[in-house]
């Protein structure tokens, strides 16, 4: 059996795994045709290879001080200049990129699993269930994010994991919501009458069969939600409720940096253009995903 | 007969896939004069997309070429979308097959059709109105007054399409393509609809292309029959020789109808084989 | 035995009612249609009878089993549907195997794919279409499949709600002698919903005519094609087909 473009693309799998295979190179190529997607893909790649390799790619030690070099300007020994400890910017940034990654990924692995969930029942067996649910998504809809995550933070105590948590717990009512509008679209659909006539339980149409459905736009708005997270984890490190020093965190890092803004810029600066380009990454990505994952787009080739 | 209002010359429509690209339409030549013409096939033989590529309606990536596609001395594929816009609806109409995707919903039936006069031609509002009155009694609806002031979902099907034809007439086109102007509707509200329609060509004396899948249907509503397989046209004919057909597609078509006192065990299918090449 | 017996059926949809008192029975093994236009509310004897709608009173027995609108015994090993659209009645991201799979699953039978292959094969796909998506398939393929996944646990009632008015002429005809050939095969009963009538004189045996949410007339086959309907409405729907068609 060889990997051969013709094997992906027939019309007639032999087998399952030819079936998923063919339908993931299908969307492949399709991201392929698309410059902006590739470009975010290429810099969400280069986000996690950076923080796997940090170590390898960091100079110096992002917590080392070294209090004879402080505030130094960029040049070739230090890219990004340093700090007000001594400390340099590029390995900083480097190893943040780690921290800021695992915010994102914890974030996403957390929120979006329990919107889904959540916002399929509600939308699956509609009635008081759907009015509580929903009612519940409400009231964390109703309330800026940061300053719900602020308030959950400073219920919780600073740090990383429960700047996590806070972010997850009001990251999940708006995936809720999608994942519900999501279901009630086919609710009504004959494939899930035909399911349901076959005498599957309400638990398993909503697993096996709605689901499924929901997940690609699900993706789809993870991806696009990673810039905010990011900002909001951010945010919540510039507060100093985020990461503590000396965790190389980017929020933490600009929020430090503020104090120079104006004679040694680069402090401040460099940490926040990692966090745009990051950022962008995603936007560019979630984009590009949107296009490719639609169904309506799918058997068209 | 003798105008022509309709010249098309190896038209036709191309698609770009992953494997190349494909035609949907292979290069099929006809001409219409102000007479009634219908266009049969099956899902997939190209017969809406020839419809559509008359309005140049085929969305991009598709393209649509030919060596002439003239209307009434107009080459249609020389104009500009402006030209275009100016052309749809005031000299070729199109009334499509569910009137319930086809109306805007937030407007009454009364503001769409008026609508549909005034961008094209320039009247005063009392005029519009009444004209507007007059197209709806001309499609038969009964106390077009009150018809006027509903908005689409408060009609039934078989209304709807009738308020959809309205539209397409009221600003006195040359040419309607009606592409399964009856198939969303109950059978015995398709003949109303389709006497309608040739009621009113007649007396206009337009010309007609009627798009359709169902050959028994247009066989009462037509002159002449051009029958669509895979892009390409496999017969041409009178209406009225229908029974006489000669392709064996145009035969199989005709045979796979069950009849009322159906006594065949199991109905002929059509062997493709028989006249695909592959 | 009958497989279906219905005893002054009233349906509603929002507690309006759009069947009104219908009575009929379906002999096991007999194909039965129930014509109309839209609205007459034949579809929706149908969804009462597979249970997706509750709201109704009356009595429904199948075979013989009465049938509790309230708390319902799961009824799909004996009866499962054919849906009029074959484009939405088969879940767009799985494959024919994974939906051929699925009521095996669901009812704990344990199989090794012979079954998916047999049912394939009886009704006239090929097995290279196991593996395909519903949107790599034509329409008249897909209600192929949309029939092989109502017979995968052999169920002795099939209702057929519209299940060729979406298909090309010459594609219903294959599906119509398919649902013929698989009556025979594994004595089935149909109840079929049509709105053509002549679609319900090559399958059924039987017809009930209804309009407006009542059942104007039931009829055998001979007594439509001989021209022997009773009722005004019925005559009228006869009139309008044959006109059609040309006769």
């Amino acid at each position: 059996m060889k990997l051969s473009s013709e094997w992906l693309l027939t019309d007639s799998p032999e087998t399952k795994g030819q079936a998923l295979a063919g339908r993931a190179w299908r969307m492949w190529l399709a991201l392929l045709g698309n410059p902006l997607a590739i470009t975010g893909l290429v810099i969400v790649v280069a986000l996690v290879l950076v923080s796997a390799f940090a170590p390898w790619i960091a100079p110096y030690s992002p917590i080392g001080q070294d209090l004879e070099n402080r505030l130094l300007p960029p040049s070739w020994a230090h890219w990004m200049g340093t700090d007000e400890l001594g400390r340099d910017i590029f390995s900083r940034v480097v190893y943040g990129s780690r921290l800021t990654l695992m915010i994102v990924l914890l974030v996403a692995a957390i929120s979006a699993p329990v919107g889904l969930i959540l916002g399929a029942i509600s939308g699956y067996f509609g009635g008081w269930v759907d009015k509580f649910i929903m009612g519940v998504t409400d009231i964390f809809l109703s309330m800026p994010k940061l300053i719900m995550a602020l308030a959950f933070v400073a219920a919780l105590g600073p740090g990383i994991e429960n700047a996590i948590i806070a972010i997850a717990i009001t990251a999940w009512p708006a995936y809720a919501r999608i994942a519900r509008a999501e279901t009630l679209t086919f609710r009504k659909a004959e494939f899930i009458d035909a399911i349901k006539l076959q005498g599957a339980s309400p638990w398993r149409i909503i697993f096996n069969h709605v689901l499924p459905l929901c997940t690609s736009s699900m993706i789809v708005r993870v991806t696009l939600d990673m810039a905010g997270i990011i900002l909001t984890a951010a945010g919540l490190g510039f507060l100093g409720l985020g990461a503590q020093p000396p965790l190389p965190e980017w929020g933490a890092m600009i929020s430090r940096g503020r104090n120079f803004i104006l004679d040694q810029w680069w402090v401040a600066t460099m940490p926040g253009f990692a966090i745009i380009v990051v950022s962008l990454g995603f936007c560019f990505l979630g984009d590009g995903l949107r296009d490719i994952l639609d169904p309506k787009n799918e058997g068209k080739s | 007969m003798s105008e022509k209002l309709l010249e098309v010359q190896d038209l036709r429509v191309t698609f770009p896939t992953h494997r190349g690209d494909i035609d949907v339409v292979k290069g099929i030549s006809f001409d219409l004069g102000r007479e009634r013409l219908a266009i049969v096939g099956e899902s997939g033989s190209g017969k809406s997309m020839t419809g559509r590529s008359i309005l140049r309606l085929i969305r991009s990536p598709g393209r649509v070429t030919a060596t002439k596609l003239k209307f009434d001395n107009i080459d249609l594929l020389d104009q500009s979308e402006k030209q275009m816009r100016a052309l749809r609806g005031a000299r070729i109409s199109m009334v499509m097959q569910d009137p319930k995707y086809s109306l805007n919903p937030v407007l009454t039936i009364g503001e769409q059709i008026g609508e549909a006069l005034r961008t094209h031609q320039n009247l005063p509002r009392k005029q519009v109105h009444d004209r507007v009155i007059d197209m709806l009694d001309q499609v038969r609806i009964n106390d077009p007054d009150r018809v006027a002031k509903l908005y689409p979902h408060e009609v039934s099907g078989g209304m709807g399409q009738r308020i959809m034809i309205a539209m397409m007439l009221i600003p006195e086109p040359d040419l309607l393509i009606a592409d399964e102007p009856t198939s969303a509707l109950d059978v015995s509200v398709q003949a109303q609809v389709l006497d309608l329609i040739d009621g009113l060509i007649q007396q206009k004396g337009m010309g007609l292309i009627i798009i359709s899948h169902d050959l028994n249907l247009v066989a009462n509503y037509a002159d002449r029959v051009l029958v669509m397989n895979a892009g390409e046209i496999v017969e041409e004919c009178d209406a009225s020789a229908l029974k006489d057909a000669q392709h064996p597609y145009t035969k199989g078509l005709l045979a796979a109808v069950p009849r009322i006192d159906e006594t065949r065990e199991e109905l002929p299918t059509l062997d493709r084989s028989q006249w695909d090449a592959t | 035995m009958t497989a279906i017996d219905l005893k002054d059926l009233t349906i509603s949809y929002s507690s309006v009612p759009v069947v009104h008192g219908a009575n009929f029975s379906v002999a096991d093994g007999e194909s039965f249609a129930l014509v109309g236009e839209s609205g007459s509310g034949k579809s929706t004897i149908l969804k009462a009878i597979s249970g997706l709608n509750d709201e109704w009173t009356g009595e429904i027995k199948l075979f013989g089993e009465k049938i509790d609108p309230k708390n319902r015994t799961d009824i799909s090993r004996i009866t499962q549907m054919v849906f009029q659209d074959p484009y939405g009645s088969l879940h767009p991201r799985k494959t024919v195997d994974t939906i051929l799979n699925e009521p095996l699953a669901i009812h704990g039978i344990k199989d090794d794919g012979t079954r998916v292959l047999e049912m394939l094969s009886a009704v006239g796909l090929d097995k290279r279409y196991r593996f395909r998506y519903p949107h790599q398939m034509s329409g008249g393929q897909r209600q192929r499949v949309a029939i092989a996944r109502a017979l995968m646990i052999k169920p002795k009632l099939l209702l057929l709600d519209e299940p060729t008015s979406a298909l090309d002429v010459s594609v219903q005809a294959e599906i119509l002698n398919l649902l013929k050939k698989l009556r025979k095969e594994q004595n089935l009963t149909f109840l079929l919903v049509t709105h053509d009538l002549p679609v319900a004189s090559f399958l059924c045996d039987r017809l009930a005519v209804m309009k407006g949410g009542e059942i104007v007339e039931i009829a055998s086959r001979e007594q439509m094609t001989k021209g022997e309907l009773k009722a005004e409405y019925s005559n009228e729907l006869l009139g309008v087909h044959a006109q059609k068609l040309g006769a």
